[in-house]
């Protein structure tokens, strides 16, 4: 195998996670909810998907599992600003500090443990093809889940019918509730596949991207997630393509070292967090853009009268 | 069964200010079925989590210690949050106030006056507050999200320290352990009681906290703030600008956090090392809403906090229960205040049939 395909495997990999976390925020916040907590989901997807892994001895069932426990934390979220209508920006931190520490204290026994790994799926024929075969057919399902996952979630925003009733949500919730639309059934649903997503990005990076347990182990993916919702413009094959870019620079500095680089290993680790700060502001600087983009109703309380 | 809300005609004075003990209440509670889930007695866990620093001289400097931070950072983030300016970064205004603060004791090592830990403490406040101008300055002016660009500043700010006492700031003598030199006693803050280890920084927390309860309540500024926040199409007609407000909320809390972090590597570290807090700029968040947004209140809530630090410490050794324990119960903490707060704005009715809304359940 060549330099190239090396390299755009590793970027395939760190790509992953943060494609399938935003794809599931997205959703979220296409219905006009802003969940921060996609780290503190994310996290807790991994060490629920390694201690399942480690206990079951299947990554399988490691993977379903942080697939549930993103899901289950999320409502979490969903009841505090859903039906109790707390504040979402604050909910959203506190579940980030809640995950962090529950995560903590379900990988305790498994650190310095090694993990399993998920296992590579080999699709017959077309792995066989030169260049290509290897890079996009002899892949774990994470991935192959991710790019159905985008093209799924596309269609469904803009094809189905629930899809549209979702967005018209997003957008003013007051006259989708007026028109019958089922505002905060739909919301909860969101929000849960968004907990979800963030939960098999976890388990993606405690069952294929580094097969252990590590305290914090996301990293700030989470967070680089929700920028890339913003940098997608809230659109699924966006986020594809901003994940991929965000990869490539997360890997970059791992080449950078490895190739003898003479700039301070701290400042190639910046680099991923740098670079979401200049897309953010290369994104949003011109309003109108923004607000054409944004949902209308993001982030604010919805109490259907009565 | 559905739960609905009913907006009360206006917030409940008493359940606004019962809100922050419910929240402990529930958080007790919800500890005590944690620590039983970890196969401990409750009873006991609870105790020596609770009750236990705080019959110990030594315990209840520790939480001072601590709270100082929580403080100085919860009251500047209540000007933020009060205003709907929403810094999150505050860990890493914290680390830059400290590398800032930390560039005299340093770089002039052999410099013996009385002039270095004011400037110590000057620079401290400039340094978290120009780190804190970023985010500021792109929301201001760019329109960028305030949110993630002060939290991707932490990991930066972080990485920026790691590299600085491992590299250029690392002590000569420290036989490659990435610390700077120990400071000088000069620039140490000096401590205020004979009976332990609290230091002058713990004033400045509660000076910090007053000072800014007084602008709240008596100032055309903390009006400013409060409408701002509430409405900025109100603020505009005002004459109210919203722009001038991301600046001055920005600043103030960067700069108390910068405030914190240098008064944290004088008065307890007395040095650089990679890592300076256990998340103090996260945890202020919690102390701030705990406050219930109100700088007096936040005194309070730093000191429960705090004691939830030196409470986790204390499970760990005498029983053996990871001091992750700690976030948890910061996380449980927060989430309870949150629903709490909901009491204040709304009834909350449990509607046990889906055709008989006006056959009410347990209103609260």
């Amino acid at each position: 195998m060549g330099m190239i395909e090396a390299i755009l495997l590793t970027v395939i990999t760190a790509a992953t996670p943060l494609v399938i976390a935003s794809l599931g925020e997205l959703v979220t916040e296409r219905s006009g909810v802003l969940n921060l907590g996609v780290e503190g989901m994310m996290v807790m997807g991994a060490a629920i998907a390694f201690a399942m892994t480690q206990v079951t001895g299947s990554p399988y069932l490691g993977l379903l599992a942080g697939i549930g426990g993103g899901a289950l934390f999320s409502l979490l979220f969903g009841f505090l600003t859903l039906t109790l209508v707390a504040n979402q920006v604050a909910t959203g931190l506190a579940l980030t500090i809640l995950g962090l520490g529950i995560s903590g204290q379900i990988g305790e026994p498994y650190v310095g443990v090694s993990g399993i790994k998920l296992p590579q799926i080999v699709v017959p024929v077309l792995s066989d093809i030169p260049f290509f075969g290897p890079v996009l057919f002899r892949q774990d399902l994470v991935f192959y889940l991710s790019i159905t996952l985008v093209a799924g979630v596309s269609w469904f925003l803009f094809r189905s019918r629930t899809g549209l009733k979702m967005r018209a949500i997003g957008d003013n919730h007051a006259s989708a509730h007026a028109l019958g639309i089922h505002v905060i059934r739909t919301r909860y649903l969101a929000v849960m596949f968004g907990g979800a997503c963030a939960g098999l990005a976890g388990a993606q990076l405690s069952l294929v991207y580094t097969p252990q347990w590590v305290e914090n182990m996301s990293a700030g993916r989470g967070w680089i997630a929700l920028a890339l919702v913003v940098f997608a413009s809230w659109r699924p094959w966006r986020v594809l393509a901003g994940g991929y870019l965000f990869g490539a620079v997360s890997i970059s500095q791992l080449h950078a070292q490895a190739f003898g680089v003479g700039i301070p290993s701290q400042f190639l680790s910046a680099l991923p967090y740098a670079a979401t700060i200049v897309v953010l502001i290369l994104i949003s600087h011109n309003r109108r853009v923004t607000l054409i983009n944004t949902p209308a109703s993001l982030g604010k309380p919805f109490v259907p009268d009565r | 069964m559905r739960i609905e809300l009913e907006k009360r005609a206006k917030p409940s004075m008493l359940l606004s200010i019962l809100s922050p003990f419910l929240a402990l209440g529930l958080t007790v509670i919800a500890g005590g079925i944690m620590f039983a889930l970890l196969g401990k007695s409750p009873g006991m866990a609870l105790y020596s989590f609770f009750v236990e620093p705080l019959l110990d001289v030594w315990s209840l400097h520790e939480i001072a210690i601590k709270a100082t931070p929580l403080i100085l950072i919860g009251a500047g983030l209540t000007v933020c949050y009060r205003s709907n300016n929403w810094n999150i970064g505050a860990e890493g205004q914290f680390i830059a106030g400290a590398i800032a603060g930390a560039i005299v004791p340093v770089l002039f090592h052999d410099w013996h006056s009385p002039l270095v830990l004011p400037l110590m403490l000057v620079f401290g406040m400039i340094g978290g507050a120009l780190y804190a101008a970023i985010p500021a300055f792109l929301k201001a002016h760019m329109n960028t999200n305030e949110i993630l660009t002060s939290l991707m500043l932490v990991y930066i700010a972080q990485l920026f320290l790691d590299w600085l006492v491992r590299g250029p700031w690392r002590s000569p003598d420290a036989y490659n352990f990435p610390v700077t030199r120990d400071f000088m006693p000069e620039a140490v803050l000096p401590e205020i009681l004979a009976s332990g280890r609290t230091n002058l920084g713990f004033v400045f927390a509660l000076v910090a906290a007053a000072g800014l309860w007084f602008m709240m309540r008596y100032t055309l500024k903390g009006f400013e703030i409060s409408v701002l926040g509430q409405s900025e199409r109100a603020g505009r007609f005002a004459g109210f600008s919203s722009r001038r407000m991301i600046w001055f909320s920005m600043l103030v809390s960067g700069g108390l956090a910068g405030l914190a972090g240098v008064s944290e590597v004088s008065g307890v570290i007395n040095k650089l090392q990679p890592i300076i807090s256990p998340g103090y700029g996260f945890t202020a968040i919690i102390v701030a809403f705990l406050g219930r947004l109100n700088p007096l209140g936040v005194i309070a809530a730093g000191l429960v906090l705090a004691l939830t630090y030196v409470g986790g410490e204390a499970v760990q050794l005498t029983l053996n229960i990871s001091d992750k324990i700690t976030r948890v119960f910061q996380g449980l903490l927060l989430f309870f205040v949150l629903s709490c707060d909901t009491l204040i704005q709304y009834r909350i009715r449990l509607v046990f049939s889906r055709i008989g809304r006006s056959s009410e359940g347990g209103a609260l």
